[in-house]
């Protein structure tokens, strides 16, 4: 194959083969449906040709065992490749649940990347090979869609929720990442790079960053300076409910309903508190719209992460480095 | 043009502008919306090849990327809205329902005269809004780039848009009162041609999906120019609900093109292969099917789009079934030519490309329909390259092969024969070479709105420029002969083809009251063994 010519796309994840073998097999299919229709129309127009002094054909009404069968047999084929393009579907919805977390915000036009170490990347995503990412994603004005063509995945990135997209590569390589929503003016140069690197090169990488804070450090900070600890601490006379062991833990809400603590979650929670309150608690709490951005509301819940996680015996994020330290680094609310 | 007419026709009845502007007669205004449709594709036509001329090279080096955006966004607005949609109903369906059923006129003529205005001046709004400068959001106008970020005109095209689809509403409706109350006595419904059929379910679709668009559009304008928040989440509103309105009239627009074509299919393969239509009762109620299950599928754009994985799997199922009546249709229509005495004019010609590209652009819908593949094709060219083949190669081949057929009815002049299958032959070839490489670039990743792209990607879009070069020449072929000939062709007979129907049995072109008596129906449809098999080629040349 030439490399100016390239005809089929380069699979660097085993996600990717999957969709190639289901793509293969409907072309497989296609190539069979269409010659036989080509075959027939050629061989019909052939043999059936108007002759000269030619009498009128005879009449034939139709056949219902010929429309049955014509029926039946792709829609027996259509319903095969359906439950196999579900069965693969499932697979790229779902990450598996050791998946390592990147932070996406999109907004015209770049990809503004966050790995939870700190390190930030512009239309650049780093990622270690044979561990499975999960990119988090938002934006922050109009409707992108992350695109990386050689992980055969694809998900809108929205303003105002969360979306995510997994993956798992197996090749290390530069592989196109494109915007593929279209987002206005530059919607062609929203495009970039994703990295998959060794392991240990990418640990190089990572911790090659510039005096950045880890997010949920940066969260800390954001949680003490926009006063939520006034309130989400155990002294506070219990206002709010305390917050330790809240990701991932299931909410009894007042409506009676039980909801999981994910990201969605503690997004609405912070920008639209009223919108479900916790069982127990009044609804009291003031919105943050206006006061925090995109990635600051992104550092608040990987903070909640982090206090969820230390309360199964991990170190507190009061080892983290000094707030002065992180001053300049901290996004502006 | 009267004299080769045995007596007053419609187009000699009057003359001068007046007669044409405040006519009644279905017939002359089917040529009033064949002027306006030609135009508007013409100028479609013109986007096209800007863009294909941008893509010759990966630098987006032709126009600045917002002049791209503006041309890749109004080749989709007039293609589709003024274009396809309109196209074969109002041209074709107009001229041809109330002769087929053997009626005077459609039930309502001044409202189909009315019909003609609101799409006229739909159009000039959004001629207007090209000559301000456009808009950039692409023909789906998602939100909320079309509510809040645009800086371009989204007001007085979604306002052109709004007002073409009242044509569209009183077109159907004028279609089916027709259908309903003005046979000719002895037509029963399954003695109808399925040219009525198709033409049945499209208006059925056109009645019970325009209003949701008009809504839709409401809603956009409301929302930018008053900011009442429906679908920017910063005034509370949620983006993908546009997605759920504007793909629940847009995706049964689809059907609204294509139905039209499939009846004008109906007619031609079995005038040209003298048989009777193969399953004539599973092809008419694949219609009503493809119409019905057309309006619960339309999930299948959204599949990335952060939709449930429920909601997902239940529009890829039904997206699956709704490919079957579209088949059973196909498979008829290659049956039909068994055993038949099969003559290769010009519309038949364009018969056998519409069976070649729909059934590709069929098959590969039915990949896009699959979960696991969508979700790495959709927005790239391979979207692209899937609704064209559906669009273009489905909808415009039966229009030009229906405009064909029925041009000496429609003139009282034949067409010239080599040059007709001349330009379906380039039409053709030009056709695939535009459009098959995109399936492969789409493949690869490249995404579609593109205005600059990654340089491997070049070679497939150079064979697609080339493709849209030849594809450019075959239909300028056809409008400029077609034009020669409605003065220097040969005069047509009344029933040059040797044609069932109606239509045939009156003279070329028809008297303005159609039928000199009002005619009665004994026998089906496509009664093509009572009538002698035209001389070979009889009317060629």
């Amino acid at each position: 194959m030439r490399s100016d010519l390239p005809l089929f796309p380069v699979a660097a994840s085993a996600e990717a083969r999957q969709v190639d073998l289901l793509f293969l097999a409907t072309v497989l299919l296609s190539i069979f449906f269409a010659s036989l229709i080509t075959a027939l129309l050629i061989g019909f127009a052939i043999k059936y040709r108007r002759r000269p002094k030619d009498k009128p054909p005879a009449t034939i009404h139709g056949s219902m065992a010929l429309e049955i069968t014509w029926m039946v047999i792709p829609l027996f084929l259509a319903l095969t490749i359906f439950v196999w393009g579900a069965d693969v579907y499932f697979q790229l919805s779902r990450p598996p649940n050791d998946t390592m977390t990147v932070n996406v915000v999109g907004k015209r036009w770049m990809w503004k990347l966050q790995h939870p170490s700190g390190r930030r990347e512009i239309n650049e995503l780093h990622v270690p090979l044979g561990t499975a990412v999960r990119l988090n994603m938002t934006s922050e004005d109009v409707i992108h869609s992350f695109y990386v063509p050689a992980f055969r995945v694809k998900a809108d990135a929205l303003p105002g929720r969360y979306t995510t997209v997994w993956f798992r590569a197996t090749r290390t390589g530069r592989y196109h990442l494109f915007c593929a929503e279209y987002c206005g003016t530059q919607h062609s140069g929203m495009i970039g790079w994703v990295d998959v690197m060794e392991p240990e090169a990418f640990q190089a990488w990572l911790a090659g960053g510039a005096g950045e804070v880890s997010m949920a450090t940066a969260g800390e900070h954001l949680f003490n300076d926009l006063g939520c600890v006034t309130c989400h601490n155990p002294g506070s006379g219990a206002r709010g409910p305390l917050l330790d062991r809240l990701y991932a833990s299931t909410v009894k809400l007042q409506t009676g309903e039980s909801v999981t603590a994910d990201e969605a979650y503690l997004r609405e929670a912070i920008l639209y508190p009223a919108a479900k309150v916790t069982y127990g608690y009044q609804p009291v709490m003031p919105t943050f719209r206006g006061l925090v951005n995109e990635e600051g509301i992104l550092e608040l819940i990987e903070y909640l992460k982090y206090r969820a996680a230390g309360q199964e015996g991990m170190n507190a994020p009061a080892a983290a480095p000094a707030p002065a330290a992180s001053q300049g680094k901290r996004p502006t609310p | 043009m009267s004299e080769h007419s045995t007596g007053t026709n419609y187009l000699n009845s009057g003359y001068g502008v007046r007669s044409w502007l405040l006519t009644v007669d279905h017939k002359r205004i089917a040529l009033l919306y064949l002027g306006s449709v030609t135009l508007m594709f013409m100028l479609g036509g013109i986007f096209a090849a800007l863009i294909r001329l941008e893509l010759l090279t990966p630098a987006g080096d032709v126009f600045q990327a917002d002049t791209y955006n503006k041309i890749f966004t109004m080749h989709g607005i007039v293609m589709v809205f003024f274009f396809l949609i309109p196209g074969i109903p109002a041209v074709l369906g107009n001229f041809l329902i109330p002769m087929m059923i053997g009626a005077r006129d459609l039930a309502f003529p001044r409202l189909n005269l009315l019909s003609w205005y609101l799409f006229t001046t739909g159009a000039l709004f959004t001629l207007f809004n090209i000559v301000i400068g456009g808009v950039d959001t692409g023909w789906t106008f998602y939100t909320p780039y079309s509510s809040s970020y645009t800086t371009t005109n989204i007001v007085p095209v979604a306002l052109g848009i709004f007002i073409a689809g009242f044509s569209s509403i009183l077109t159907g409706l004028n279609f089916i009162i027709t259908i309903h109350k003005m046979r000719a006595p002895g037509l029963t419904w399954f003695r109808l041609p399925l040219f009525i059929w198709a033409h049945y379910a499209y208006s059925i679709i056109v009645i019970l999906g325009t209003p949701v668009i008009a809504i839709t559009i409401v809603m956009l304008a409301l929302e930018r120019v008053f900011r009442l928040g429906f679908f920017d989440p910063a005034l509370g509103g949620d983006p993908v609900l546009f997605q759920h309105f504007f793909w629940f009239y847009s995706h049964p627009a689809v059907y609204i093109m294509i139905l039209p074509s499939m009846g004008v299919i109906n007619e031609i393969v079995t005038c040209f292969s003298r048989k009777r239509i193969f399953g004539y009762s599973f092809v008419a109620a694949s219609s009503l099917t493809i119409a019905l299950l057309g309006f619960l599928v339309w999930g299948h754009h959204m599949f990335v789009s952060s939709q449930s994985v429920f909601a997902g799997l239940v529009f890829s199922v039904l997206s699956f079934l709704v490919a079957i009546p579209s088949a059973v249709k196909v498979f008829n229509w290659t049956a039909t030519l068994y055993k038949g005495s099969i003559s290769f004019q010009t519309p038949m010609l364009y018969v056998f490309g519409f069976l070649g590209l729909f059934t590709i652009g069929g098959l590969t819908g039915l990949m896009l329909a699959c979960l696991g593949i969508d979700v790495h094709v959709h927005d790239t060219y391979f979207i692209v390259a899937h609704f064209h083949y559906i669009m273009v190669g489905g909808t415009v081949m039966g229009y030009l092969g229906g405009l064909h057929f029925w041009w000496p009815k429609i003139t009282g002049r034949m067409y010239p024969e080599w040059w007709g299958r001349l330009s379906a032959l380039i039409i053709f070839v030009g056709f695939n070479l535009t459009f098959f490489p995109q399936f492969i670039v789409g493949y690869l990743g490249m995404p579609r709105r593109y205005h600059a792209y990654p340089p491997e990607f070049q070679v497939l879009n150079v064979m697609s420029t080339a493709g849209a070069s030849i594809l450019g020449v075959g239909y300028l072929i056809p409008l400029v002969y077609l034009i020669w000939s409605m003065r220097y062709g040969k005069v047509a007979p009344a029933n040059p083809f040797g044609a069932t129907g109606l239509e045939w049995q009156t003279a070329s072109p028809p008297p303005t009251e159609n039928f000199a008596t009002p005619p009665v129906v004994t026998e089906e449809a496509y009664a093509y063994d009572k009538i002698p098999v035209p001389e070979h080629r009889a009317y060629a040349g």
